[in-house]
């Protein structure tokens, strides 16, 4: 692995790159009014990448070694449910975390 | 100045973000811990979390690092699962671009995952929210989570492989976005656009690069888009 000054050049070139990536758009159009079409995909950015970045993780576990697996299939759902219906995040978290916990302490 | 009663917009802020400490705290102690492991001093490893202040990049940036990866391959890697913060970027723009240029580039610094998604939902709700409002709801969000970032990977560093290791903290990441995107499935179109966005991160995840899940996330904008023009034409005609 690499160390020292080599190692420091990468952390600071992904720090930029990441802040570039946050600022490309909010720092550089600023207030520029944007065309209609393009705001109405922009309302569906969140909605359109969490699901994505989630889905692999639920279907195949790391610590699983990526084979499914009820208690986490099984938290992920109650999570998603009481997110969905009870619209609170945190009520969401707890259900999410109690089904895990108990779903590993039943099967493993 | 925005009012700093308990209901002012930054204190709203601050109890949405309040939850994600749950996920923040647990996440940052494994980076510094993994850190710490992988042979990074201190500093090295605050570096990542101050300077990148992205967790899933962070390690993947450091797993790839230490499976001996090619550096550049390993920087554009890392690079591409934050490719997402450009699309909260653009996403954020209509709400917060009439902000100073330092104050954007201070809400661009800060654009995680559990800010944005926040405050997208928060700004949608209320559009009679003036920018100043909406920066301090945007900061009051941040305030519980990133100093924790910090703090907790210098813990986790510190502590190093001390921490126990029966947790199932694998899945605390999962359960925090799960939780965030049931409230946001508010319409039709927003439910088509997420699933459109999950199957096809499945079908593509033997992409390289994390560019499954960038096409995934495209189409499902695309799809979220064309979804609400369909319901909307439909709901026109019904009412004519």
């Amino acid at each position: 692995m690499i160390d020292g000054p080599a190692l420091w050049l990468f952390i600071a070139a992904l720090g930029l790159g990441t802040f570039g990536l946050r600022f490309v758009f909010l720092g550089l159009i600023g207030n520029r009014p944007l065309p209609a079409w393009l705001l109405r995909h922009l309302r569906y950015t969140a909605v359109a990448v969490l699901p994505g970045l989630v889905a692999p993780l639920v279907v195949w576990p790391a610590a699983t070694g990526g084979t499914l697996d009820a208690p986490r299939m099984a938290a992920a759902l109650v999570t998603l449910g009481i997110g969905y219906w009870l619209h609170n995040v945190i009520l969401a978290i707890a259900a999410g975390a109690l089904t895990l916990f108990a779903g590993l302490a039943l099967i493993g | 100045m925005p009012r700093q009663t308990t209901n002012s917009p930054y204190w709203q802020g601050v109890r949405d973000g309040a939850p994600f400490i749950l996920v923040i705290v647990p996440f940052s102690l494994l980076f510094g811990v993994v850190g710490t492991e992988a042979g990074l001093h201190i500093a090295e490893t605050m570096a990542f979390s101050v300077l990148v202040i992205a967790g899933a990049a962070q390690f993947a940036a450091l797993q790839l690092l230490t499976d001996n990866a090619p550096t550049l391959i390993a920087l554009v890697s890392a690079l591409a699962v934050n490719l997402r913060m450009a699309m909260y970027s653009a996403s954020l723009t209509p709400w917060l671009g009439g902000a100073p240029l330092w104050q954007r580039a201070v809400a661009a610094y800060f654009t995680v995952d559990q800010s944005y998604a926040c405050a997208v939902v928060k700004f949608e709700d209320r559009p009679d929210w003036s920018v100043p409002e909406r920066m301090a709801y945007f900061f009051g969000v941040v305030t519980p989570i990133c100093p924790l970032w910090y703090v907790f990977t210098l813990v986790g560093a510190l502590v190093g492989s001390a921490m126990p290791s029966g947790l199932p903290l694998d899945f605390a990441l999962p359960i925090t976005f799960l939780a965030m995107i049931g409230p946001m499935l508010r319409t039709p179109a927003h439910v088509v656009a997420a699933l459109t966005s999950v199957t096809l991160a499945l079908v593509l995840a033997g992409l390289p690069w994390n560019l499954g899940l960038l096409l995934a996330g495209i189409a499902g904008m695309v799809t979220g888009a064309q979804a609400e023009v369909l319901i909307e034409r439909h709901q026109t005609r019904e009412h004519t």
